[in-house]
């Protein structure tokens, strides 16, 4: 009897931990807690007290001297300099972003031969490490090896007398400060644009195809249905892509560092290259601190919006 | 104004035949109802009407003029989906009016006609509120008022009961009949509902695979189906089918009565009724039973108004007969209807 009444409750009488929901919603949000306060909660607080102090990579100790270091990284004008260039790189970039992706993913939504293998390709430059991705940059931006200036000398573009870029043979993309900043806004938009058009692609399908057919049938012009039906119904999710990729921007050091190291003459100074050059490489721990703390108010209002976007969704 | 030709019309996809050279007209003002079976290319029909599918073959003409290559919009259609297709970023206002206003409409002429169409499908209180915030019934409304705020020639829908509950559908069935004759537009309504069918059209298309069946009143559909399809998927229960010399015989369950309650001018037939199982419904009774010995389709029904009442046992056999006037006879292999009506 006692036998037929445990096979009929598997897991024992009282029930396991699996049966028990307080106890393993805990024990589940555990590993998630663990990693947030150790990752993310501890550098925080650790930062805050950095910028309070004097403390360098030679001599780490807390010694706290209040906000000196604020007043002295809002003085340098190379932070006055990086900041406007983060937002214009974070900005620029996620606007073209965001246009590109729409066109791909409205591209990719039309069934075609191969379509498989173009929304592979598409993907690979999110799969692959952005510090290898950008090494190859390098090399296309390359001073005299540049395979953009071969081809812009190939269309006649450059390197002769009457070439619409100049006569001279190469470009010297990371050279030249507004160029240095194009190049580096291109890679960061070939680095971002996969994830953007996978989430636009994502809104786009979710339309139910009804609405679009009776939106045809109401006598709505193929621009008025974009304008009207898809904008409006995909805008929630393209916002949260747009955030995003704005938080990606904003805190990436790779593209900058590797392509351009800040250069040239601080053209492309980011705040997050500024705060490795300067906290890092320059061993100045507290001032590196400070100013990567000046990214903590954009990056927190983006996190709220981001997070009242995801509510609408859920809602619409 | 809104009289629609299908001309020889059919759809593939792929391989498949969906819709297989269809002709039809609609007589202006008609309630036309596509009734058939799921899969036998109603709803591609009327999506090929509307203009959202492109028919492999044939033209369709609205009110004579060839709009085989014209998008859904130069059409002048209205349609209701299925699932309503409301636009849930916006107020039901903002729905109502958009027809309007994808054809340049001022503002002025909006509000008014807005609050017209609003006001006949008594929604007016509703008009500030987004779709996900309305019952099913008032989705619904809204849906009807978005398609006919713009006065179509043709106005078509696609099932557009089968989303409500069973009390609002036979309300909401009323509704759309007295709507519909009050407006006079020609109405081209898909179905699987044979109830919704024989209730609202003026005649009915049954279809199935793709290809018409019969072209008829409700009252036609019913007392004279063409081919032994329509006999058995028009009525509930359907048609009794009775394997006699050779031939397929006819006749509906509610014909099919105890010999001492048949009289008919032109004779009787009488069969021994072996019943197997009876379903008291309250207003009727239907009994299952065999007739006949050697043939293998002599399954029958017979449907017995609730008021009659016979005692009758499952087990035992008792004369049952059919007046000759309800027999209708049909081709055992091409299942078509054979002229001559009795047996």
């Amino acid at each position: 009897m006692k036998d037929t009444v445990h096979a009929a409750r598997p897991g024992g009488g009282r029930g396991g931990i699996l049966d028990r929901e307080g106890a393993l919603a805990k024990l589940l949000i555990a590993p998630a807690v663990l990693y947030i306060v150790a990752m993310i909660g501890a550098p925080f607080v650790l930062a805050v007290l950095y910028s309070l102090s004097d403390a360098t990579t030679g001599d780490p100790s807390l010694h706290l001297v209040g906000f000196r270091n604020f007043a002295a990284v809002l003085e340098d004008p190379v932070f006055r300099l990086a900041l406007r260039n983060t937002f214009v790189f974070t900005l620029l970039s996620q606007s073209i972003v965001i246009v590109l992706s729409r066109i791909l993913a409205n591209a990719l939504l039309k069934p075609f031969r191969g379509k498989w293998l173009v929304r592979f390709l598409i993907l690979l430059p999110w799969t692959a490490p952005i510090s290898l991705g950008t090494i190859g940059w390098l090399w296309m931006f390359d001073s005299i090896f540049s395979p953009i200036d071969w081809v812009l000398r190939y269309l006649g573009l450059l390197g002769t007398a009457t070439g619409l870029l100049g006569p001279q043979t190469n470009m010297y993309w990371l050279g030249v400060p507004g160029l240095a900043m194009a190049s580096v806004i291109i890679v960061n938009v070939w680095r971002i644009l996969p994830l953007a058009t996978v989430i636009q692609l994502g809104g786009l399908s979710s339309i139910p195809k009804d609405l679009i057919e009776a939106a045809e049938v109401d006598g709505a012009s193929p621009w008025r249905r974009t304008l009207m039906i898809t904008i409006p119904l995909t805008l929630p999710i393209v916002s949260i892509a747009f955030l995003f990729g704005i938080v990606f921007t904003f805190t990436d050091l790779v593209v900058v560092y590797v392509l351009t190291r800040g250069g040239p003459v601080q053209s492309t100074q980011v705040l997050s290259s500024w705060t490795f050059f300067k906290g890092i490489e320059a061993g100045d721990l507290a001032q590196g601190a400070a100013i990567s703390l000046f990214m903590f108010p954009v990056l927190a209002v983006v996190a709220i919006l981001i997070l009242r976007m995801a509510r609408r969704t859920e809602v619409v | 104004m809104g009289r629609v030709e299908i001309r020889s019309v059919s759809k593939k996809f792929g391989e498949v035949r969906v819709v297989d050279h269809v002709d039809l007209a609609t007589n202006e003002g008609e309630f036309l109802v596509l009734l058939g079976p799921s899969g036998c290319g109603k709803t591609t029909l009327l999506r090929m009407i509307a203009g959202i599918e492109i028919p492999t073959e044939g033209d369709f003409v609205i009110d004579g003029r060839v709009v085989t290559d014209l998008p859904p919009r130069l059409r002048n259609i209205a349609m209701v989906f299925q699932s309503y297709a409301l636009y849930p970023h916006m107020t039901v206002y903002r729905n109502i009016a958009f027809p309007l206003r994808a054809r340049g409409v001022d503002e002025g002429t909006v509000r008014k006609k807005v609050e017209w169409a609003a006001g006949m499908f008594k929604i007016e209180r509703l008009l500030d509120r987004k779709p996900r915030e309305l019952s099913g019934g008032e989705r619904q409304r809204v849906a009807l008022a978005r398609a006919m705020v713009r006065e179509p020639s043709v106005f078509l829908l696609d099932e557009p009961l089968s989303n409500l509950d069973a009390l609002l559908r036979t309300s909401a069935r009323e509704e759309l009949r007295q709507f519909q004759r009050r407006i006079g537009v020609t109405t081209i309504y898909v179905t699987h509902d044979q109830v919704e069918a024989m209730g609202l059209g003026d005649r009915i298309v049954v279809m199935s695979q793709g290809k018409v069946r019969q072209v008829g009143t409700p009252l036609d559909i019913y007392q004279h189906p063409a081919d032994t399809f329509v006999a058995t998927f028009v009525g509930s229960p359907p048609m009794n089918l009775l394997e006699h010399d050779g031939i397929l015989l006819g006749f509906r369950p509610e014909t099919f009565l105890p010999a001492d309650a048949v009289e008919g001018s032109e004779g009787v037939a009488t069969y021994p009724f072996e019943i197997t199982y009876l379903e008291y419904l309250g207003a009727e009774r239907l009994v299952y039973g065999d007739v006949g010995e050697k043939s293998h389709a002599r399954h029958v029904v017979s449907r017995l108004p609730g008021s009659l009442n016979l005692p009758l046992e499952a087990g035992k056999t008792y004369p049952f007969a059919v007046a000759r006037r309800d027999l209708r006879r049909f081709d055992p292999k091409s299942g078509l209807a054979l002229p001559g009506e009795t047996a």
